[in-house]
């Protein structure tokens, strides 16, 4: 039980890991990465939003009838979402502001209605949170290094939690230049692919 | 029949049950959410609109009803000594919804001071230019009361921002309409203000 229990935690962290390894959610991933910030920002709130899904469709799994039950998951998170928008708007209005319209549009994104459809219809509730957190965290680790990456090269900075620059690459690097293609549109699918397949050449062996 | 009845049944009591937990989470954020819109978006729109003034308009603002819906007035004293008024009117038809825009105007000139966008869902790099470079609403300011303040090409007197046509409308319709609001409330700001 504690054995599997860890399996289904950490399969989201490596061996499924959402943008990389399923490439689902692409979306968020390519729009919001232009920082770290952001991209922690934007998988934090997905997150919350899968592990209650997940419970809450485990929980009913056995009470929603078959033949409505997307419509089921899309209302029971759109609720989480609505809660996470509402929430946010709240507590960190600027984040808000910059995420912006991809914090509703968590909806659709098919990692969350994916793993309620794919894992918690058929599993435990205990089971299918660990497989939220699982495959949440990892979704906001990627959101991170792909932000991480993006902000290096197009900014030169590493900036969180309040405009406290931690890391600038002028001082490291006297004579760096931000290369601003990497915090634009095309620097995301640029970054993104190198990623996968570094990840794929470590995964090969 | 049976499984018919089941589904409804589901739908229904899961949507109410969301329905109702959305409700609670609105009410219980609704102050703060209110608070964090005039810190962020409010307050840096008066400032700029403004520059520095001597009272605290958070403080002293006053609501005015009209039509049915409530409009708040932030009221500035100015370096020079003159009073002014601040309030925030919504332009129909943006790109991505409503735009919101907050106007300031002389009380004893009746001109508008300066306008800012503020809350909107515009494009960004087109339609949020409006926000973001402060050149196309600055077209509004010394306007008085009676000036047309449509766009150019509907016979008005402001020029739109190329590639953002749509917003640059619903901008001036905010600022049209904050015409209208204040010539017709004017007699109840000055009551308010004393």
């Amino acid at each position: 039980m504690a054995q599997s229990l860890a399996k289904e935690f950490t399969k989201g962290l490596w061996a499924e890991i959402p943008p990389f390894r399923l490439v689902l959610g692409l979306c968020p991933v390519l729009a919001v990465t232009k920082t770290v910030e952001n991209g922690l920002g934007m998988g934090i709130a997905t997150t919350f939003v899968l592990v209650f899904s997940n419970l809450l469709v485990s929980l009913l799994r056995n009470v929603i009838p078959s033949k409505v039950r997307i419509a089921c998951y899309i209302v029971i998170i759109a609720t989480f979402v609505t809660i996470v928008e509402l929430v946010m708007q709240a507590y960190t209005y600027p984040l808000f502001l910059k995420l912006g319209i991809f914090i509703p549009l968590i909806v659709v994104n098919c990692i969350v209605l994916g793993r309620a459809e794919a894992f918690a219809s058929k599993n435990s509730p205990v089971m299918s949170v660990a497989d939220g957190m699982g495959i949440g965290i990892g979704f906001t680790l990627s959101l991170a290094a792909l932000g991480a990456v993006r902000e290096i090269l197009g900014a030169g900075t590493i900036t969180i939690w309040g405009g406290n620059s931690v890391f600038d690459m002028a001082t490291s690097f006297p004579g760096f230049n931000p290369f601003t293609f990497m915090v634009e549109a095309p620097g995301a699918f640029v970054a993104l692919g190198l990623m996968l397949a570094i990840m794929n050449l470590i995964g090969e062996k | 029949m049976r499984e018919m009845m089941s589904m409804i049944i589901v739908l229904t009591v899961l949507t109410a049950v969301s329905g109702g937990l959305l409700a609670s989470v609105k009410s219980g954020t609704e102050d703060r959410i209110e608070q964090q819109i005039f810190k962020f978006q409010l307050a840096p729109a008066m400032n700029d609109i403004f520059g520095k003034v001597s009272n605290d308009p958070a403080k002293e603002k006053f609501e005015i009803e009209h039509e049915g819906i409530k409009y708040k007035f932030f009221p500035a004293k100015l370096e020079d000594g003159s009073k002014a008024v601040a309030f925030q009117t919504k332009g129909k038809g943006g790109y991505g919804g409503d735009v919101g825009l907050m106007v300031g105007i002389d009380l004893d000139s009746d001109q508008i001071v300066a306008a800012r966008v503020t809350t909107h869902s515009e494009t960004p790099g087109l339609g949020a230019r409006a926000k973001d470079d402060p050149e196309f609403v600055s077209q509004f300011e010394e306007k008085t009361m009676d000036a047309n303040l449509a766009l150019k090409g509907q016979g008005g007197s402001i020029d739109a921002m190329s590639g953002a046509t749509i917003t640059s409308q619903a901008v001036t319709l905010a600022a049209i309409q904050a015409q209208d609001l204040y010539k017709k409330l004017k007699p109840e700001i000055l009551k308010q203000i004393k």
